[in-house]
């Protein structure tokens, strides 16, 4: 076998059309379906259209309108408290899990995993759904689960408040929560599988407490997964959409308060018909994201390189 | 003493911890299924089950099917069941194949371009989806593609990342020997990737399957954009409609919900193993 191969090396025995035909099906449908709208990303950003026919050149106005646009800054002031919330909150509660999840001689841990992951399989549409009729007034199970505990106590709670009225971004980062915080937990646990034992018990042999261990153990070794599951967050937080659209009932929410990023995209491309200024929101949502990607690579390398 | 006390009330805290937390995740989804099967004034008299005057038994007699009868009977949902199963279905198959064939490209052949394909499908990767909705409409309106179910599955067979999941697969997971050992007993370069790469990498293949079929399943904005006829609706926009339509008729949105997440949860049962390891693998690994 050795002096065949030696006689035909790979390369160049086999067909240099090879790893092409075997890369067209998916250089084809990218191409067209990926590069090709990129392309026109551009082009369109400097058009108004009505509806995706008729459409005339503006230049960079779509830019210079989005900068004056108070909705636009209402949707980017919305996206970053969901995000900011989805982080401070969601984040330590499923590092938390990940921890509870480690406890010694726990059983039914990898059933335990798959339940608390098991939210994060149902679309968001779905979930949306679910929370918009749990949060209903009177037929809502939140109004009717607090008339009925604190009933016992003697406190009459009003079975027609109206969560989604009145805390609009509570309502989404509740039902964030439910779908994430197991998703984020499955990274963290893995995670916390790069802690080495014998730091830790060098540690408890120091005299270590489990606040001190959590710090200087535990943190240091997840450090590089967090920041991933930060970016990856931020990424998804920052494209939220449907949540919204679908509580409250294809609608941004009483007062603009759920209006997102994302939404006044879908707005303006498809209930207006102005695809070229949906296209400038999209840039903006990209220059954001490109540019927290790029920090969290550079935090990643910077710390990379002083370890 | 002082130690075993201690060891009790930690344990006590993680367990009632894990607890609530499981509470919680159930509940939602529990009270859905339980209000699917109530009749409208049932909503206002009793929160999970109706129960027995002064008893803690469940009165069966008093949940109905309705709800879901006029869903499959009145507004035809079961085809948006079915729309659902083929998107998904063929998507998730094509994407499959597609990704698997580029990651094993790139991965185990030497050649003029792969830096450049690699560098490519690196920085798709970064490309956020809503950038491409307005001129991606756009092409799908000049291709005469909107509102066909071919307009939903060719762009979504070729995704980026999952060319870069294959890539990883194959080059962890193929050894060249055993492709030179095919290509001596002649095998062509097809066959060599059908019976000896695709077995090789089979978890990812299961992994990246139901990744696909889920973001398909679950996916709304899509073909709300691209569909405008009803009986191509899939489940996410079908249930979208519920809302519009029948606003105050919550049995009906809850069963809708329910048919919606059921077929996942028990896809999801069935390929666990293969899909929560598959992540965490690729998380720690990425």
């Amino acid at each position: 076998m050795s002096a065949k191969a030696a006689a035909m090396p790979a390369s160049s025995a086999r067909s240099p059309l090879a790893p092409w035909l075997f890369l067209s099906p998916f250089l084809i449908c990218f191409g067209v379906f990926t590069v090709y709208p990129l392309i026109q990303a551009v082009l369109l950003s400097t058009q108004t259209t009505f509806g995706p026919g008729a459409t005339r050149f503006v230049g960079a106005n779509n830019f210079i309108a989005l900068f004056r646009d108070p909705l636009f800054w209402k949707a980017c002031s919305n996206t970053l408290v969901y995000t900011l919330g989805s982080i401070f909150i969601q984040l330590p509660l499923a590092l938390g899990l990940a921890l509870l999840l480690e406890s010694p001689n726990l059983r039914g841990r990898s059933w335990l995993r798959l339940v608390l992951f098991s939210p994060s399989m149902v679309g968001v549409v779905f979930a949306a759904m679910m929370f918009g009729l749990i949060f209903e007034k009177r037929t809502g199970l939140l109004n009717q689960l607090l008339h009925g505990t604190l009933g016992i106590v003697g406190i009459e709670w009003d079975l027609d408040f109206g969560w989604l009225q009145q805390h609009v971004m509570l309502g989404l980062i509740v039902a964030s929560l439910w779908m994430y915080v197991g998703f984020n937990m499955t990274f963290f646990a893995a995670a916390l599988q790069n802690v080495r034992k014998d730091l830790v018990e060098a540690a408890i042999v120091d005299g270590a407490g489990p606040v001190s261990r959590f710090w200087n153990v535990t943190v240091p070794a997840i450090r590089p997964v967090a920041g991933f599951v930060v970016l990856m967050s931020v990424i998804g937080s920052f494209q939220l959409f449907e949540l919204p659209y679908i509580m409250f009932s294809s609608s941004a929410g009483p007062d603009n308060r759920a209006l997102t990023i994302v939404l006044y995209l879908f707005q303006n491309g498809f209930e207006v018909g102005d695809l070229g200024y949906a296209t400038a929101i999209g840039w903006a949502l990209a220059v954001i994201l490109v540019g927290c990607t790029m920090v969290q690579r550079l935090l990643a390398r910077g710390e990379e390189a002083a370890a | 003493m002082n130690l075993r006390f201690t060891r009790i009330t930690a344990w006590l805290f993680t367990r009632s911890l894990l607890l609530l937390a499981v509470l919680i995740t159930f509940i939602p989804f529990l009270w859905l299924v339980a209000a699917s099967f109530k009749s409208n004034e049932e909503f206002f008299r009793s929160t999970f089950l109706p129960m027995r005057e002064g008893s803690w038994a469940v009165d069966w007699s008093r949940l109905t099917f309705d709800a879901y009868q006029r869903l499959f009977v009145e507004v035809d949902f079961g085809r948006g069941l079915i729309n659902s199963i083929f998107l998904s279905s063929v998507t998730g198959v094509l994407a499959t194949l597609c990704c698997a064939m580029g990651g094993y490209a790139l991965a185990r052949f030497n050649f003029k371009g792969r830096g450049f394909c690699t560098a490519l499908v690196l920085a798709a990767v970064l490309i956020p989806g809503p950038l491409l909705l307005a001129p991606g409409y756009q092409l799908l309106y000049n291709l005469g593609l909107l509102d066909s179910f071919a307009g939903l599955i060719l762009p979504a067979i070729a995704p980026a990342f999952g060319v870069f999941l294959f890539r990883q697969a194959v080059l962890s997971g193929v050894p060249t020997d055993l492709l030179e050992a095919a290509r001596i007993d002649g095998a062509g370069e097809w066959r060599t990737f059908m019976v000896v790469v695709l077995p090789l990498v089979r978890p990812m293949i299961g992994t990246f399957l139901m990744i696909t079929f889920l973001g398909v399943w679950n996916n709304f904005i899509g073909p709300q954009v691209v569909l405008q006829s009803p009986d191509k609706f899939p489940l996410s926009v079908a249930v979208a409609e519920l809302k519009r339509g029948y606003y105050s008729d919550y049995g009906l949105q809850m069963a809708g919900t329910v048919v919606s997440i059921l077929p996942v949860m028990i896809l999801f049962l069935l390929m666990q193993k293969d899909f929560v390891s598959g992540l965490a693998a690729g998380a720690v690994k990425g």
